[in-house]
């Protein structure tokens, strides 16, 4: 695609993205309070994160790696997430994870 | 806390909540930049993205898509699935901001990213209670604060390039500032079981074209906490006891 089309894209894009957002919106001040889906819409964040974090942590080159030797992002998330359940600080979970990380990354080279 | 803030203190604080998420976006930002940057993308292109789409993974992957050569109907469709988690965060949203303007809602749609989403629900919540009325402004300032940095970061990707190495894993700290997003909220079982079923299934049908597997992998994980919390399970197991009782 030449520079013009690739703009056009990225203008697609973002009336695609703004759409959902402003659309979600709108649709949910319609939507009835029924236990169900107040119970969907609880979950939500929790799970959509979750699936997040798994791939960028247990995937690596497209294949599942469970390994703490070889997967150094596994040991630096389950660290994480020890910060994270008992400080509940943000900063300092996300520098923890970070740095033990590049430690690990460090020690293997 | 005290009853009816300003709009004011209610901005600032909304900036306060998201300004420790800026040590793992900004690396994030600063990733989509350079990556783009590598695969010969022209820079003009990769710095519109960010004010106009405003989603780093949808960002990210299209930068990916668009260097491997994919049409543009292949980049659109992924962007409109990727980002459909935003259905999701909207239709949350949208009870606590039903008594604004139109022109709020508009604004407020536009800056509606993960960070922001999990940080202002979270503040919902937790001031249902005490009936806020004015914690749009606390959205906003949560907005705004992300929205910067992440033009400044991607910005400062491009002017740094290919001098960032892959091996800093940049696209790692997004996945921590998940974790010190989800960690808090992992109060009852339900949701811990919502956790660990969306991740798993992630990793499981994550070979799923055009990221399909992300969203199913969701699904799975909100429905696994709603049967716990709905109660489908233990109602069955208390059923079964029963008959077992009458049985015997």
């Amino acid at each position: 695609m030449n520079e013009a089309s690739l703009f056009l894209v990225v203008i697609g894009m973002g009336v695609i993205t703004y759409g959902l957002r402003a659309g979600s919106l709108q649709l949910g001040e319609r939507l009835p309070h029924w236990p169900w889906l107040n119970s969907f819409l609880r979950f939500v964040p929790v799970a959509v994160l979750s699936a997040i974090v798994a791939e960028v942590t247990l995937l690596a080159n497209n294949t599942i790696d469970l390994s703490p030797v070889t997967n150094h992002r596994l040991v630096a998330a389950v660290l994480a997430i020890l910060v994270a359940w008992r400080t509940r600080h943000v900063l300092l979970t996300i520098v923890v994870g970070m740095i033990a990380f590049w430690i690990l990354q460090g020690i293997s080279f | 806390m005290p009853e009816n803030q300003s709009n004011r203190s209610l901005f600032w604080a909304g900036v306060r909540a998201t300004l420790p998420l800026m040590t793992s976006v900004a690396p994030f930002g600063m990733l989509v930049g350079a990556s783009g940057l590598t695969a010969g993308i022209p820079a003009g292109v990769i710095m519109a993205m960010s004010p106009v789409v405003f989603a780093g993974s949808s960002q990210l992957l299209a930068l990916q898509l668009i260097a491997s050569g994919s049409p543009a109907l292949v980049l659109l469709l992924t962007t409109l699935v990727v980002n459909l988690r935003h259905v999701l965060y909207g239709i949350s949203l949208a009870p606590h901001i039903r008594s604004l303007g139109r022109g709020w809602q508009w604004l407020l749609a536009y800056f509606m990213t993960d960070e922001v989403f999990a940080v202002s629900i979270s503040r919902y919540n937790q001031d249902e209670a005490v009936a806020q009325p004015n914690l749009h402004w606390f959205y906003l300032g949560s907005g705004l604060t992300l929205w910067s940095g992440w033009q400044a970061s991607t910005a400062i990707g491009l002017l740094l390039g290919s001098q960032i190495p892959a091996s800093w894993g940049l696209d790692f700290a997004i996945a921590l500032t998940f974790i010190a997003l989800v960690v808090p909220a992992l109060a009852d079982q339900a949701a811990v079981l919502a956790a660990l079923v969306g991740g798993s299934l992630a990793v499981l049908l994550s070979r799923l074209p055009y990221n399909l597997g992300l969203v199913t992998a969701a699904l799975g994980g909100i429905l696994a906490g709603m049967a716990v919390d709905l109660g489908w399970l233990s109602r069955n197991r208390a059923v079964k006891q029963g008959e077992e009782e009458n049985i015997r």
